[in-house]
């Protein structure tokens, strides 16, 4: 869908963008993950063509992206905004329009909508007389009229109640089944990672990590699990050359939990063979780290 | 192009429809009216207005009872009582003036006006130019002229101008170029400032209602800032010519009920003539103005009034909308403001003195050029002719200027509209000019 090939961005005293390649494929959920300042938004308003990049080239869908994708690309913007003073449907239809929709097409759509999210009685009402939550679905609605193929959403959940959030969380998957582009990005890793197949994680400049959650999760297990087990006390669980055990077992809501690593070439039913004679099994869970665990790791070890 | 004609619909028809655009477009020129209507009223009642103030003299040479004479506004009360009593009296004699002229001046001097507060300027000159006549007349009478004579000497020129113009000889009149011209350079004065001032808080409003990024992410910033730019002089023009309508029709209205009694209509148009020229100019007849206004050249005076209108505004717009990108709310304006506001200001004195008495000197010629001031200095030399080239120099350099400004307020534009919660200062609006996007 969009592929990202060797950006760089200066600003005056600081490289916003330091060669930053990335591929964002077609009816993903990608999420753009990175602390403040790691050069997210940069990226996006290079993306949106609000500002140039230095060097490097961006691809729509197999063509240099250019002016006429505009249409095709909804945006959220962190810093967001509508016209206080302006009716509802008005300001709709104009940012509509200025996507390039009819203003009958752009009607017609924002009716649609209104209905859908049971919007109906603010068609004429100013902005300024709405409450927060309603304005940001209407916010939402003037950033999905125009049926975009791509969707960037920065930060999208900063500021939303927890219903209006679920609420637009659920339409923006919804959108995304349908077949549009989601890229998503957060400071926040944990908020996206349960939304997103795929992510990034943009620090200082530079992209760290790319890749289907599933498989940077995998590359990122270190192969631990959490046994529970029920004994009457505590059971040294070593001897085995398949595991080891990592500190001692702890005890939680009455029973005992040991974590354990598998060692190279062993499969956790070679531990289970072994433990099996040993304890009571009240449980096994593998530990997969979370991406903000992956990052944190990385930042460390970079 | 269809971005910028819907960003140019919104600004115009979201200002039009504002309550307080149709409140200003219909009390506009019923405030313009009822000043006109109140200075109408003032110049006829002006002298029943104030009260007389009675001005007692003590005149020791005892000549100058029959010379120094009472008008509608002072009455002189010559007294044979001595300073010190008159003094002693002033307060309860209810007089608000106290004049002495010494026995022994000679030429007058020593005269000395007493009063409770400090007099107006009006009496003092009332009563110098009645010595200064009194005394001329004496030193000429003494030379033995005669009184026949020296009444001759009061003239009561009018000059009259004519102009070389590639039409042949033309009747002038400066008093007309001059209305004409001052009330021309006011309009786009007050225009520039005025609708100037709503691209900057427009801007401004975009950046507040952080909606800013939203618009961008369709269109560029520089259709934003051109779309707000035409919209906002549509608006002005169209409240312009609402204005123009309206108050002729009223004052007009007004014209009629007054011209009802047309010696008194007579007597006000010589009031305001005098009262606004200078003493030493001297007065012209109500039909003389008009006739002298019906000799203008008109096509070349509005033409050139809407472009140096549209064009002053448009440079001078593109700049407060730099000014609104750069900030955040509008109380941190001021400190922008300044350069802007400055060669605005300077350029209406400039032309409301040194230009409108010497319209063809270097001042108002170099400043006639120079695109941030020729807007509102060209406009009052315009009546008083302006050679074609010099015309045609300074509206190209007005183009010039304006690419010039708009071209640099949209380098300030794009980056500063991106910057919020941030102070800005001189030093960053120049790093943005010469960021490359």
């Amino acid at each position: 869908m969009l592929s990202i090939r060797s950006i760089i961005k200066d600003y005056e005293n600081h490289r916003a963008l330091n060669s930053v390649s990335m591929e964002i494929p077609k009816g993903s959920v990608f999420g753009l993950l990175g602390p403040n300042g790691a050069g997210k938004t940069s990226l996006i308003r290079i993306i949106n063509q609000i500002t140039k990049a230095d060097s490097g080239d961006i691809y729509f869908k197999d063509e240099k992206l250019q002016e006429k994708h505009i249409s095709s690309i909804g945006y959220l913007p962190e810093e967001r905004g509508l016209y206080k003073k302006m009716g509802v449907a008005d300001q709709i239809v104009y940012l509509a329009q200025l996507k390039g929709l009819s203003k009958q097409e752009a009607e017609k759509r924002a009716k649609q909508w209104f209905e859908r999210l049971e919007m109906k009685g603010w068609w004429n009402k100013n902005v300024e007389d709405l409450s927060k939550g309603m304005q940001q679905k209407v916010q939402f609605v003037a950033t999905v009229i125009h049926q975009p193929e791509l969707l960037i959403l920065d930060e999208p959940f900063s500021g939303f109640d927890p219903i209006n959030a679920e609420m637009i969380k659920n339409e923006f998957l919804n959108l995304n089944q349908q077949g549009t582009t989601i890229i998503f990005s957060s400071h926040r890793m944990e908020s996206v990672e349960e939304l997103c197949s795929h992510i990034a994680i943009l620090n200082l400049s530079e992209k760290m990590l790319e890749g289907k959650v599933s498989d940077i999760r995998k590359q990122y297990s270190k192969n631990c699990f959490e046994i529970t087990y029920n004994n009457a006390e505590s059971i040294d669980l070593n001897g085995s050359s398949a595991f080891q055990s990592i500190g001692n077992a702890k005890i939680k809501e009455g029973k005992f939990v040991q974590e354990i690593q598998l060692n190279a070439g062993f499969q956790i039913n070679d531990a289970i063979a072994f433990l099996m004679p040993k304890i009571q099994f009240n449980g096994i869970k593998e530990i997969i780290p979370s991406i903000n665990e992956i990052f944190i790791d990385q930042v460390k070890n970079a | 192009m269809k971005k910028i004609a819907l960003i140019i619909q919104r600004e115009y028809l979201s200002r039009v429809k504002k309550k307080s655009f149709i409140v200003m477009t219909f009390l506009g020129p019923v405030l313009i009216a009822a000043m006109y209507a109140f200075a109408i009223f003032l110049a006829v009642n002006s002298d029943n207005m104030s009260d007389k103030k009675k001005i007692v003299v003590c005149d020791e040479t005892n000549t100058l009872s029959n010379i120094i004479k009472s008008n509608a506004q002072y009455e002189f009360e010559f007294s044979s009582l001595s300073l010190a009593s008159l003094k002693s009296d002033f307060d309860s004699s209810g007089n608000s003036y106290l004049l002495y002229i010494p026995q022994k001046s000679k030429n007058f001097e020593g005269v000395q006006l007493y009063s409770d507060k400090q007099p107006s300027l009006a009496i003092v000159k009332y009563i110098e130019d009645q010595l200064e006549n009194t005394l001329s007349d004496q030193k000429l009478t003494e030379k033995g002229i005669s009184k026949k004579i020296i009444s001759e000497l009061d003239f009561n020129l009018n000059i009259e101008t004519i102009r070389f113009t590639e039409e042949g000889e033309q009747d002038g009149n400066t008093s007309a170029s001059y209305m004409i011209g001052m009330f021309s350079s006011i309009l786009i004065y007050m225009f520039i400032f005025l609708y100037g001032l709503q691209v900057m808080r427009g801007v401004i409003e975009e950046k507040n209602n952080r909606i800013v990024e939203v618009l961008i992410s369709s269109v560029k910033p520089f259709q934003l800032m051109m779309g707000k730019i035409v919209g906002i002089a549509l608006v002005g023009l169209t409240q312009f010519a609402l204005w123009v309508i309206l108050t002729s029709a009223i004052t007009g209205i007004i014209g009629q009920k007054f011209a009802q009694d047309k010696s008194k209509l007579m007597s006000i148009e010589k009031t305001a003539e005098s009262s606004n020229s200078d003493k030493s100019e001297p007065s012209i007849a109500a039909g003389e103005v008009l006739n002298a206004l019906s000799t203008i050249n008109y096509p070349l005076v509005i033409g050139c009034f809407l472009f140096y209108f549209l064009g002053g505004y448009l440079l001078y717009s593109a700049l407060f909308a730099a000014i609104g990108s750069a900030v955040d709310s509008e109380s941190e304006t001021q400190q922008f403001m300044m350069p802007v506001t400055i060669p605005l200001i300077f350029s209406f004195i400039i032309s409301t003195s040194t230009v409108v008495n010497n319209p063809d000197g270097p001042v108002a010629f170099w400043l006639s050029l120079i695109p941030l001031s020729s807007p509102i200095v060209m406009m009052v030399r315009l009546p008083f002719g302006v050679p074609t080239w010099e015309i045609i120099t300074s509206m190209l350099l007005l183009i010039a200027g304006f690419f010039g400004t708009v071209w640099l307020a949209a380098k300030i534009y794009r980056t500063g509209i991106l910057m919020v919660g941030k102070k800005t200062s001189w030093k960053e609006i120049g790093k943005w000019i010469f960021y490359k996007n």
